[in-house]
């Protein structure tokens, strides 16, 4: 499974994306951000501000309660900035 | 069909315009433009990232939203991407219709909505070296839930 990383949480894992594979008790975009997190200093780091991360599913903005079943790329990020 | 396009380069305001005036009796819009300074810190550029391919599908499904809503002949989004500098152009957001009314709304529409429903995020890059990255605000959030 893909996973992309924007802007700070980015910075902070320094990586824009990884490839992983999905530990069968891990199902929704919550429960990956947990895993995640223990995947080393960095990730747990930019986790640390567990609230302000957002998460997409296939491109499309999702709940933490959202199955991960199907989904190719998950893509976690800050609230949006724009305009 | 709306236009929707993001981009490093600059784009061509009066262009933009005019490509809306085809069909519309009004045409309204919106720039954003990178301030020279935050709470007086001067600044010396802001860094846009984005979510290539689901920024255009946001945009896209704003677009279509506005054309919904109100009577448009046509509406144009265009966000720039990238580090740019005090005085630069972010943003365009416009719409036309057959009257004053639809256009004005549906271009507050556009940008209000951008701004929280579209993946992008800004850093700012401080004159002195530092850097941070914006956080978002409630006053976003407000406005486009107004709508």
């Amino acid at each position: 499974m893909k996973i992309l990383y924007f802007a700070w949480l980015r910075e902070r894992i320094g990586l824009a994306e990884e490839e992983i594979d999905l530990p069968a008790e891990v199902a929704t975009v919550g429960e990956l951000a947990e895993y995640l997190a223990g995947r080393g200093p960095a990730h747990a780091r930019a986790f640390a501000a567990r609230q302000a991360i957002k998460a997409a599913v296939d491109q499309r903005f999702v709940p933490p309660e959202t199955p991960l079943a199907g989904a190719t790329e998950i893509a976690f990020f800050p609230p949006f900035t724009g305009g | 069909m709306p236009r929707i396009l993001v981009s490093l380069a600059d784009f061509d305001i009066a262009a933009e315009l005019e490509r809306l005036q085809a069909d519309a009796g009004a045409v309204a819009s919106f720039v954003g433009v990178v301030r020279g300074q935050v709470d007086g810190r001067p600044l010396a550029a802001l860094t846009l990232e984005h979510y290539p391919g689901m920024t255009e599908a946001a945009l896209t499904g704003i677009a279509e939203m506005a054309m919904a809503r109100w009577t448009l002949t046509d509406c144009t989004i265009i966000h720039r991407v990238g580090r740019l500098e005090p005085g630069a152009r972010i943003v365009l957001a416009a719409a036309a219709s057959a009257h004053r009314a639809d256009a004005i709304a549906a271009t507050a529409f556009l940008i209000d909505w951008l701004k929280t429903d579209a993946p992008f995020w800004k850093r700012e890059d401080f004159a002195d070296g530092a850097s941070q990255w914006v956080d978002a605000r409630d006053d976003d959030i407000l406005s486009r839930n107004r709508w």
